[in-house]
């Protein structure tokens, strides 16, 4: 199933999912976002086609709240691919699969 | 080894239109798909709640009214696919086809074009570059990032009046600035609005810019008169109106308006023979919810007339 390859990433664990060896793209959603909702689906397709290759994780906002205010988050759904810790780029707004795909190759 | 698929009707995009196509084409059992990009639902996702939907007397979520839509097209077999259009090609009506982002190509005999809209951008400095940083088109999914801080909503329509007094729940205060001296949105919106004491209007005044370091610090507006003045705010909500998903359409034998949007007549029948048009894509005046789905439903029967024309032909 792909749902079980997309990662619950918390405060706690951020910071060593995104300094793991994989690039990594996190989706920081809430359950009252229904453009959130919308691209859940397409997360979990993600998931599923980079299995091995990208991890791909999703922050519930509400139950995080430290990490989206240090990237200075005010909106979701927004993605965030990160390499080696470091941001290489976002995007914000129910884009998509191919945004998506487009930025997960900035870090392949 | 590029695929090549045919259907009687395609239908393009899954919001209300779309889905109320495809559960009519899908209980007239037409040899039929539906193509969405991302996720079922369109602008009615960022719709915190719809009140003005007949049957839901309590109202209810944007979300939720989608899903019902979907699972009850489902449960009459609605085909459908995830992909995202690159071109429609319907210069000859005859051999009517579309390419997909992967290079499969299908063909079809009708297509209803129900591809819908999304929020405009205002085009002011700073705008851009603080997109989810401040500047935000759905109050819907940003709110809760406003928890007892000032805001302005930019706008003076159903949608930015509405967003206003959702904004009240979790702001200190919400300024909405219009260009005009009154409200377009309609008569029991605005009278909420009123009596909201967190809403303050800000009247014939435009946005000018959006000023900020890391994210939105103030805004600078400008009066009809032509003062100017400074807006301390942490974010602001741009409702100004729709631009047309019309990227992947032959905007010019479409006959397109001057906006992008397509004319159709009652039937929803465009230009091109075999092609409807339904929802907020339509050159028209009105777009809710329930005329994208009457629309849809239109289109799926002009969809089967034309069929059965061209197979008497």
């Amino acid at each position: 199933m792909a749902s079980e390859k997309v990662q619950q990433v918390n405060d706690g664990d951020f910071d060593t999912l995104i300094n793991s060896d994989l690039p990594t793209l996190v989706d920081f959603w809430a359950p009252w976002c229904g453009p959130c909702k919308a691209i859940g689906p397409v997360i979990e397709d993600l998931a599923g086609e980079y299995d091995g290759k990208v991890t791909i994780a999703k922050m519930n906002v509400d139950d995080n709240p430290n990490t989206p205010g240090q990237f200075g988050i005010r909106a979701i759904p927004t993605i965030i691919l990160f390499k080696k810790g470091e941001v290489v780029d976002q995007v914000t707004g129910a884009v998509g699969k191919t945004q998506l795909v487009e930025l997960i190759n900035k870090a392949l | 080894m590029e695929q090549k698929t045919h259907y009687e009707l395609v239908i393009l995009g899954g919001g209300p239109a779309g889905l109320s196509a495809g559960l009519y084409a899908a209980r007239a059992r037409l040899n039929h798909i539906l193509i969405e990009k991302g996720a079922h639902g369109g602008q009615v996702l960022l719709t915190d709640w719809i009140d003005n939907y007949p049957g839901f007397p309590e109202g209810l979520s944007g979300f939720d009214l989608i899903e019902k839509m979907s699972e009850h097209a489902k449960r009459f077999d609605l085909n459908s696919m995830t992909a995202e259009v690159v071109s429609v090609n319907i210069d000859d009506h005859k051999n009517k086809s579309l390419t997909l982002d992967n290079g499969n190509i299908i063909t079809f005999d009708t297509i209803i074009l129900g591809t819908g809209a999304r929020a405009n951008a205002l085009g002011v400095p700073g705008e851009e570059e603080m997109r989810g940083k401040g500047v935000s088109y759905c109050g819907t999914c940003d709110a809760p990032f406003y928890r007892n801080v000032e805001v302005a909503v930019i706008g003076g329509g159903d949608t930015a009046v509405e967003e206003a007094q959702y904004l009240t729940k979790f702001a200190s205060k919400v300024y909405v600035v219009h260009r005009r001296d009154e409200l377009r949105a309609t008569k029991v919106i605005q009278e909420a609005a009123f009596a909201n004491d967190k809403i303050e209007f800000i009247w014939n005044t435009q946005l000018k810019s959006i000023e900020g370091d890391n994210g939105v610090e103030q805004l600078q507006l400008e009066n009809k008169d032509g003062t100017t003045s400074t807006l301390k705010v942490e974010g602001v909500f741009i409702f100004v109106g729709i631009t047309p998903n019309n990227n992947c359409l032959p905007l010019e034998i479409l006959q397109a308006d001057k906006w992008g949007f397509i004319p159709v007549d009652k039937e929803t029948c465009t230009a091109v023979p075999g092609v409807m048009a339904a929802g907020d894509i339509v050159s028209k005046n009105v777009r809710q919810v329930v005329n994208a789905c009457g629309e849809g439903a239109v289109a799926v029967l002009a969809a089967e007339a034309y069929l059965n024309h061209i197979k008497g032909e």
